[in-house]
Parts: structure tokens; C-alpha cells; sequence
């Protein structure tokens, strides 16, 4: 009888820590966000990840977006860039390398509350132009800037 | 693996300004052990999710193209001195992070 009551002991508790662990699942903030485009981002051709992000519909050149990045760069691993427009009603920001083994490095998705300049760090595999696409008033614009690298930063 | 990152929030008299830098390989998928030969497998941040008072303000969907120990730096309007400003992020392996800083 004893051996029974012990089992019955260790089954509680089991199911116990498991429903503190589901518990603890349910508490954590949620972290669940709107879904990561990964056809886009595992895209080898910048073409490719243009048509998963942003659709067929190709961006007009616009002199209203600025891309600040040095125009040498001597590690490719850590190249600022600093992308900033003065077009209304900006909705997303993407930045593409198109040399890159991955060309879309990184894409931004804006609320209202948020002035139109973002600055990050992306890698470079050799010199090439970063390019900036901008989604403002649901129209797509673009503009780019060269980067030479003198040392690639996506090596192997 | 130590999953830190640092972000500071201030006022700059017309909107607030953040900087943030989270610690985190950002693993490609592409390099190579020198040792063994072997594909090193990739870890990197998907998203990274910005909030001011519970409300969402930036949303960055990364790939394995943002460098190692990835910085961010932008400034939105609508907030005060003393609101809270949340940054927290889901990586490729299931990870994630978060940190929560108040604007001063």
C-alpha cells in the first residue's frame, strides 16, 4: 500500500511543475509578434525578397530619403547606416545589400508616434550599394548609396 | 550565454530619443568552424519588438544580415518624462529578451 501511495505522490507532483510550467508559458509578455517574413529574409536574390516583402510593384527613386553610411568601410561585419526621409506617412523601412548571401538585412516597421530616421549596424560582403526602400502613403521609394568594403564581413 | 542588452530613453526637448544595443551573436548560418569544418548553425534576432506605455511604436523584422551585438537608434513623438519605453526581442532558436527602461 505504501509503494502505491509514493507513486501516486510522484504523479501528483509531476503534473504539478507541468502545469507551473504551462502557467509560467501563458504569464511570459507577449513576445508573439506579427509573423517574420522568412521568405523574404532567406531570399538570394534581392528581386526574390523585394517580391516576398513589399510585392511585384517596383520603388521609385525618391531624393527625399537619405542612406548615411561611411563611404569606406573597413570591417564589412559593422557597417552604420542611418536611413532618414522626409516623405509622409512613412510605413515600413527596408534596407537590402544586394551582394549579400541574404540581400535584406533588415526591415522596420513604423507607428505614427515615430520620426522617419533609424539607425542600425548591418554586415557587407564587399563593396556594393545599400539600398533603402521606403513604403510611404502605400507607395514604394527608394534610394542607395555605395559603400566600399575593404574587408567583407559575412566570410566563411 | 549571456542574454543582456542595454537601452537608454531621454527626452531631447522636441521627441525622445533611444538607443539600444542588444547582446547577441547574430550567427549568419553561413560561417565555418575553423576547427571541425563544420557550419556553425545560425542564430540571429528576428524581431524586436519597441513599446511606449504598452503601446507598440517600432516593430524590426532582422535577418542574419544586422551585425553582431546589434544597435539600434531612433526617436518617436507622443511620450513624457517618466514613461516607460520596452524593448524586447525572439531570436531564430527560441530565445528572447527584453528590458524596460523609463525616459529621462
Amino acid at each position: 500500500m505504501d509503494t502505491s501511495r509514493r507513486i501516486i505522490l510522484k504523479a501528483s507532483m509531476a503534473a504539478g511543475t507541468l502545469a507551473v510550467a504551462a502557467g509560467a508559458n501563458l504569464l511570459t509578455p507577449s513576445t508573439v509578434l506579427a509573423a517574420w517574413p522568412a521568405k523574404a529574409f532567406k531570399a538570394t536574390k534581392i528581386d526574390v525578397a523585394m517580391d516576398a516583402m513589399t510585392g511585384k510593384g517596383r520603388p521609385t527613386p525618391s531624393a527625399d530619403i537619405k542612406v548615411e553610411a561611411p563611404d569606406i568601410a573597413e570591417n564589412g561585419a559593422v557597417v552604420s547606416v542611418k536611413i532618414k526621409t522626409t516623405l509622409p506617412k512613412v510605413e515600413s523601412i527596408s534596407i537590402y545589400v544586394p551582394v549579400n548571401a541574404f540581400p535584406l538585412s533588415a526591415s522596420y516597421i513604423l507607428s505614427n508616434q515615430m520620426e522617419t530616421s533609424i539607425t542600425g549596424r548591418i554586415k557587407m560582403a564587399k563593396t556594393a550599394d545599400i539600398v533603402a526602400i521606403v513604403k510611404s502613403n502605400g507607395k514604394l521609394y527608394t534610394a542607395k548609396k555605395g559603400v566600399k568594403v575593404t574587408l567583407g564581413g559575412c566570410g566563411g | 550565454m549571456a542574454r543582456k542588452m542595454k537601452i537608454r530613453a531621454w527626452d531631447n526637448g522636441k521627441s525622445t530619443s533611444i538607443k539600444a544595443i542588444i547582446f547577441h551573436p547574430m550567427e549568419t548560418g553561413l560561417r565555418k568552424d575553423k576547427k571541425t569544418g563544420k557550419k556553425i548553425p545560425g542564430h540571429y534576432i528576428t524581431e524586436v519588438k519597441c513599446e511606449h506605455n504598452g503601446k507598440n511604436i517600432l516593430t524590426c523584422l532582422w535577418g542574419p544580415g544586422v551585425s553582431k551585438n546589434p544597435f539600434l537608434s531612433f526617436s518617436f513623438n507622443g511620450a513624457k518624462k517618466g514613461d516607460d519605453v520596452k524593448i524586447s526581442w525572439v531570436d531564430n532558436q527560441g530565445g528572447k529578451g527584453g528590458t524596460t527602461a523609463k525616459i529621462s
